[in-house]
């Protein structure tokens, strides 16, 4: 993939993240955040399917800025092909099992295994 | 009145040449030595002396091993790029009397690998300025009887021409922040030379040079400090060239 797609990626997944952030605090403001914070409530927001697939999005969203932002920060730290390629490959890897792990915790708690 | 009591000001302050400084030339040869050294040289000068002036006094008379790259003393061929008193700038172009310092420290520029003291080598600023292909790229480029001058209107050449004051001194190069680690960086030096050969209209060879930059040590690699711009010689702005590419990249420009 050419560098300028990934880079339109940062930025939109940036811009996206920041706006769907924005709503879920303004969720929490909405609650308090003493209350909001709460078992049942927290409980409560994931078995609300649209809030919970917001959660998903901002997942998502922020895994694969946040792992692009690390992968662009070590290559400048040091240079080398098998390196690069291995910083790539890693942070792929890792942005999976975040969303994987993340992914899980939202399924199993909407559908009510938790 | 206004001139008449500015000049008078001027009189009272008025400074008496030749005074004396003291140049802090750092010594450095990485084949015999293994720090570098700082070596000071008292020096008489002018107020029109240059610090490039006031180095080849020192070289002159105090110490002929003092390695330094010179060749036209006007600020045409950027060789004499150094850092003065802590700051990128071009010997040839550098006043000792604007510096107001009584010690002028002179070190090689950041970025670059040591030659000797004062001289670095430009291998790499050369290699990535020759990647972006700084020439007009067409089809018609080949010179034949029916070959007439491109013409251009003014707003056209504004596109692009103060890009194309860039002496290849090295100086933006020395001061980036991504320079600095990242060492398969193409820099702002190439990078602002591709932008002037993208935005001449006479050019052909945009896709060819927004390939080459749009790689993971390419562009996106700018943290847009702008220091290039701050101590760019020529007026030359590369932090806005390459904003200005990115602009391509990204779908903005066309």
């Amino acid at each position: 993939m050419r560098e300028s797609v990934i880079m339109k990626i940062h930025y939109g997944t940036a811009l996206a993240a920041v706006a769907l952030v924005a709503v879920h605090i303004l969720f929490r403001l909405t609650q308090g955040f003493a209350d909001s914070l709460s078992y049942a409530s927290v409980i409560a927001n994931y078995q609300f399917l649209p809030y919970a697939g917001m959660l998903e999005i901002i997942l998502i969203l922020l895994s694969i800025h946040g792992f692009n932002g690390l992968r662009v920060i070590l290559i400048e730290l040091k240079q080398g092909r098998s390196y690069e390629k291995a910083v790539s490959y890693g942070c792929i890897a890792a942005m999976v099992a975040v969303i994987a792990y993340g992914s899980r915790t939202i399924f199993m708690t909407s559908m009510g295994m938790i | 009145m206004a001139i008449t009591s500015n000049m008078a000001e001027e009189k009272t302050t008025s400074t008496f040449y030749p005074l004396a400084v003291t140049l802090r030339i750092s010594k450095y040869n990485p084949k015999t030595d293994h720090e570098k050294k700082w070596i000071d040289y008292k020096i008489s000068y002018e107020k029109w002396t240059t610090v490039l002036d006031a180095i080849l006094q020192a070289k002159s008379y105090s110490d002929h091993s003092i390695g330094v790259r010179y060749s036209c003393r006007q600020a045409s061929c950027g060789s004499c790029g150094m850092i003065i008193n802590g700051k990128p700038k071009l010997a040839c172009f550098t006043k000792i009397s604007e510096l107001n310092s009584g010690i002028v420290t002179l070190e090689p520029m950041k970025n670059f690998p040591i030659i000797r003291d004062l001289v670095v080598g430009f291998d790499r600023l050369f290699k990535t300025h020759k990647q972006l292909k700084p020439f007009l790229i067409r089809e018609d480029s080949e010179i034949t009887t029916k070959t007439t001058e491109l013409l251009q209107k003014p707003d056209e050449v504004n596109n692009y021409i103060q890009f194309a004051n860039c002496i290849k001194c090295g100086l933006c190069n020395s001061v980036c922040p991504t320079m600095a680690t990242d060492s398969s960086f193409i820099g702002p030096q190439a990078l602002a030379q591709a932008y002037r050969y993208v935005a001449d209209n006479r050019d052909k060879g945009k896709d060819d040079r927004l390939k080459i930059i749009d790689e993971p040590h390419g562009i996106w690699r700018c943290h847009f400090a702008g220091s290039c711009s701050q101590v760019c010689p020529k007026g030359v702005d590369p932090a806005m060239g390459i904003q200005l590419l990115r602009g391509y990249l990204l779908g903005f420009r066309s």
